[in-house]
């Protein structure tokens, strides 16, 4: 009775450890740990083309921008089909964190100054924590400093000043492609006409398709809600390539708007696609690593 | 003769504790390095896991990709989405065994030489490797060490011409892990 009882113990340890023993697959010992996985690098950069995309400069990068663009292509052979004209803006964007971003820039356009902030409030994930989105919110304000068109009247400083309140809303559907919506407000202290509205509201959408590791092919449209702006001013349509090339990002693109600050490409453009009211124009960005990330966490 | 059935369960129990021992760890450190003219690169991940079975000396090792982390965010993003394509190949992993598994006690203190030899996968295309590894074993803990050079290229990884200079064509990976027993239940 007990060697039996023995033998079977035996036989049922040995069976326990030989299970163990042949073990292919060890790591599965470890059970699957799930981890949040967040999509990365839906856009080449923190702009689509004016508007800003739903990425955010990374914690502790200094990120230049060098944006041109040229005259009217419809200026012809007379105005080298607008290459004989520039506007330009150069901003320096900062990622406090993974998650906030501030900026400053300057554009020869309208002699304005500008500034924005932008927080990532949720990132798109799977694994973990499932996140179908990313969604971002932009504040940015700009100052036209041209002077006064009619010194004589009473003129304001508060009259000079801009406002763009924006959510970012986006996902990565795949490596080739991600899309985005842009609800806006823009608020402007003074305006030309009674029929103009001082706030305006918009929707914008953008997206990219990634042709290979290194090139990809932006578009943005931003619908202006109607009656809100004089007749002279149109839907912002801008088209181009983003190619990369280590540490420099170069935008390519051709645009109806003029302006590449908020309130200017959403509320002032005045090209026409149809009748050659096209910019070719650029924006380079260049990053710099003031922070080790590294050391940083 | 009841005295007898316990004994023989306990040496049962003890001794397929200790053949079938599995140590395992959840946050092994593996670090590379590349040492080109124009840069250096380097980038450390503390996530790795590993499982070796003292038994047969069979041992797995799988790091995510993306937990690498480099000191430049966008050599991160590039190494990601350029170079190692990290949504298509979300991990690397080895898969081998160690050498004399025999002389490894890794249940007494002491310090061990020995090769590791076999199957590692890096961006879906899997090497035979051989390094040498050292094993200390110190009260329970037993520490992994490894370091060996891979080639670049044989993980069908492409470098741009452009940027060459700012990339060796070798790269050098460092691992250390901290290795605890799993319990023999889980």
């Amino acid at each position: 009775m007990m060697w039996r009882i023995q033998v079977v113990l035996l036989l049922a340890f040995s069976a326990v450890s030989d299970a163990y023993g042949q073990d292919t697959d060890l790591l599965s010992l470890l059970g699957n740990d799930d981890v949040t996985e967040y999509a990365t690098a839906a856009f080449k950069t923190n702009r689509v083309i004016n508007l800003h995309s739903l990425e955010s400069t990374a914690g502790g990068v200094l990120d230049f921008k060098i944006n041109h663009r040229f005259g009217f292509i419809n200026g012809g052979p007379y105005e080298f089909f607008g290459l004989d004209n520039a506007m330009m803006r150069l901003g320096f964007d900062y990622g406090i964190t993974d998650q906030l971003t501030v900026g400053i820039g300057r554009s020869s356009f309208q002699k304005s100054f500008d500034g924005f902030l932008k927080y990532k409030i949720l990132r798109q994930s799977t694994g973990k924590k499932v996140m179908p989105v990313t969604l971002a919110v932009l504040a940015s304000s700009s100052l036209n400093s041209v002077k006064w068109a009619d010194p004589t009247r009473d003129n304001y400083f508060s009259s000079r000043l801009f406002y763009t309140y924006q959510l970012i809303v986006g996902r990565k559907f795949s490596d080739r492609l991600s899309l985005q919506l842009s609800p806006t407000l823009v608020h402007r202290n003074l305006v030309a006409t009674r029929a103009e509205k001082n706030d305006v509201y918009a929707l914008g959408a953008a997206g990219r398709i990634k042709l290979t590791n290194r090139l990809a092919i932006n578009a943005e449209y931003i619908y202006v809600l109607p009656d809100q702006l004089g007749p002279d001013y149109h839907n912002s349509l801008s088209l181009g390539v983003d190619i990369e090339t280590g540490g420099h990002v170069f935008q390519l693109h051709f645009t109806n708007s003029t302006s590449m600050i908020e309130k200017g490409f959403i509320t002032e453009t005045v090209g026409q696609w149809e009748k050659g009211g096209i910019h070719f124009g650029f924006n380079v960005s260049r990053v710099f690593t003031i922070v080790d990330r590294t050391k940083h966490r | 003769m009841k005295k007898g059935i316990f004994a023989v369960c306990v040496f049962l129990m003890g001794s397929s504790a200790l053949l079938g021992q599995k140590y395992f760890t959840k946050d092994g450190k593996v670090s590379f390095y590349s040492d080109a003219p124009m840069e250096k690169i380097e980038a450390h991940n503390t996530k790795a896991a590993s499982v070796i079975d003292a038994e047969n000396g069979q041992m797995e090792f799988a790091v995510l990709i993306k937990a690498f982390q480099f000191e430049k965010a966008l050599m991160q993003e590039h190494f990601n989405e350029n170079y190692m394509e990290s949504s298509t190949y979300p991990k690397a992993s080895f898969k081998g065994k160690i050498e004399d598994p025999g002389k490894l006690k890794l249940n007494e203190n002491g310090t061990y030489e020995t090769n590791v030899t076999g199957d590692l996968t890096i961006h879906g295309v899997t090497k035979s490797v051989t390094t040498p590894a050292t094993f200390t074993v110190q009260d329970g803990q037993v520490v992994g060490k490894a370091m060996f050079t891979i080639l670049i290229e044989d993980y069908g990884v492409k470098i741009p011409s452009v940027v060459k200079d700012k990339i060796a064509k070798e790269v050098k990976i460092d691992i250390e892990s901290q290795y605890l027993p799993m319990d023999a239940k889980s």
